[in-house]
């Protein structure tokens, strides 16, 4: 058995290499995500973020490279031990992806009802005490599709969290909410981590909340790692490219004319 | 992409044999996905409570009233009329022989051995076949089948196991509601024309059956509904883009429910009959 606690990293990524088909989509991803750190992926849209976190969930089974969490490689785990370790993990999937089928709290609760042998009362109560932290404890009873879109993320944020997970995955956290709804998602997520200091792991690419959550960020960029460091070693980066994503410039690479036409016409 | 252009240049009976190499493969493919989800399902259904990941009654029942009890009034006219006219047409083409009585056996054989199992799995594959495809689907654009693998629950325990059960249980119930609603339409028809009494044309159709007859359309109705969910499910499972993905998997998936039901319809009264 595997001493899980026991691993000096939470997350350890080496050498990962992904396709979608023929089309490399990740190439040669090195990352090591300390116990209780919120690191932040950040990157352009098409990056990549989405299908690093995939493999980070081992949704997606890499080409190439190794994943560990919590000192389990995912390669290599027995069926039981994933399932083992899928307890001890929570996600938060960009659109949500809470059951249609069932109500909100039927939702938060079901990984409780699959691990455990709480009582059904149990259950409602621990339901209802995270749906207050997301302050949607009113909103149990409604269905997901009866939600806005920023409930919709704080309620798959809470069915996340309903195991006390030792890792928290979250994508596009702030994605399409307004201002002051991303800015509390940011502060429930720090809230989190401190009380329960979990590993956190985020996937966004809006600047200022990564900023303002992240000990480190790590950059993606056309499927590789431009850096990994603290937020101020990223902000100071003289990378052109991590500049163009911070200012949000377009990308100046230098464009062939020929090249571009080509591009267009498809000749 | 890249293989259209790459063809293009070739013969086209070159074409035409490669073609049909890739669509064997696929199919071969396919059917090999298929027979695996029905392993894991029956795995997950024997083995599911040791493992600590039982398939749960409540998804059993909830699968069984939508695709078993909310189908009965559906299922009981569409059998009663289609027992009416077999009625009719059975005595009137007996009337030329003048041996119209014998037409209750002629009913009562081919309601139960094959007019009530292949109407009640044409209807649920139409009802609820199409229905699981488009759900499946949708829960797959969505990422609800990647929310249930991250949280540990396995898809096919959670979704396919309770559908197979529940449909495993509908589909004979429905059968055996499907012959009597089928004889008694048949009786309906049969008790004017045959000036007899419903209590006698039914002791006469008991009379006409045998055990094998309705254990017949029974062991059918089970091979059906089999097919029934491998088919949808494994559509549902394999949706890419969208809506319109989900509706193109809908309508393949009842396509192909109903040939397959039909095709193993006429192997089994075949080996049924002969063998
Ligand atoms: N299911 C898929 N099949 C094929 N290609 C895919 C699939 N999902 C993503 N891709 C491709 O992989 C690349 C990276 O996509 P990904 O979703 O990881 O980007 P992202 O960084 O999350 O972008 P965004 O910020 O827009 O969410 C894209 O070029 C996309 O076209
Ligand atoms: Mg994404």
């Amino acid at each position: 058995m595997p001493a899980a606690s026991n691993s000096e990293y939470a997350i350890e990524v080496r050498n990962l290499d992904a396709h979608y088909g023929e089309r490399q989509i990740l190439n040669d991803i090195n990352l090591h995500v300390h116990h209780g750190e919120i690191m932040v992926i950040m990157g352009g849209s098409g990056s990549g973020k989405s299908t690093l976190l995939r493999h980070l969930l081992g949704l997606n089974t890499p080409t190439r490279g190794s994943i560990k969490l919590l000192g389990q490689d995912l390669a290599h785990n027995s069926e039981q031990a994933m399932f083992e370790l899928r307890r001890k993990m929570g996600v938060a999937f960009q659109g949500g992806a809470l059951f249609g089928s069932m109500t909100v709290e039927e939702n938060v609760v079901l990984p409780l009802c699959e691990h455990t042998e709480l009582d059904e009362n149990t259950m409602r109560i621990m339901g209802r005490m995270k749906l207050e932290v997301v302050n949607l404890a009113e909103f149990g009873d409604l269905m997901p599709s009866e939600l806005s879109g920023g409930m919709i993320k704080r309620a798959a944020l809470a069915r996340a969290i309903i195991m006390d997970p030792r890792l928290l995955f979250f994508d596009e956290p702030s994605a399409g909410l307004d201002p002051v709804a991303a800015v509390e998602l940011d502060e429930l997520i720090l809230r989190l981590r401190q009380a329960m200091n979990i590993t956190i792991v985020v996937v966004t690419h809006e600047l200022e909340s990564a900023f303002k959550i992240a000990d480190r960020i790590t950059v993606l960029d056309q499927g590789m790692i431009l850096m990994t460091d603290s937020v101020e070693a990223v902000r100071n980066s003289d990378n052109p490219r991590i500049q163009s994503l911070l200012n949000r410039l377009p990308r100046d690479d230098a464009i062939d004319a020929d090249e571009y036409m080509e591009r267009l016409t498809g000749i | 992409m890249s293989n259209a252009a790459q063809n293009s240049g070739l013969h086209p009976a070159i074409r035409l044999v490669e073609n049909i190499g890739r669509k064997t493969v696929a199919a071969i493919e396919e059917l090999g996905y298929v027979a695996s989800m029905l392993a894991e399902s029956f795995y997950w259904l024997i083995f599911g409570r040791r493992q600590q990941q039982p398939v749960r009654l409540r998804n059993v029942i909830a699968e069984a009233m939508r695709i078993g009890v909310h189908a009965i009034p559906i299922i009981s006219i569409i059998c009663l009329a289609i027992g009416v006219m077999m009625a009719i047409q059975g005595i009137q083409t007996l009337k030329t022989f003048g041996a119209e009585s014998k037409v209750i056996v002629g009913l009562a054989i081919a309601i139960t051995r094959e007019f009530a199992p292949l109407i009640v799995s044409i209807m649920v594959a139409g009802r609820s076949g199409s229905a699981i495809t488009a759900r499946i689907g949708t829960m797959l654009e969505s990422q609800e089948i990647d929310a249930l693998r991250v949280i540990g629950i396995n898809p096919v325990r959670y979704i396919t196991a309770p559908l197979l059960l529940a449909m495993m249980i509908s589909i004979p119930a429905l059968t055996i509601l499907g012959d009597f609603m089928g004889l008694l339409g048949g009786g309906l028809y049969s008790i004017i024309e045959l000036k007899i009494t419903l209590p006698i044309y039914f002791e006469r159709c008991a009379a006409a059956l045998s055990w094998t007859d309705i254990s017949q359309g029974l062991i059918k109705s089970l091979v059906f509904a089999a097919i029934i969910v491998l088919v949808s499910v494994s559509n549902g499972f394999q949706v890419r883009g969208g809506a319109e993905g989900v509706g193109r998997a809908t309508t393949r998936s009842v396509v192909m429910s109903l040939t397959f039901i039909v095709i193993a319809d006429m192997i089994f009264t075949y080996f049924l009959n002969f063998a």
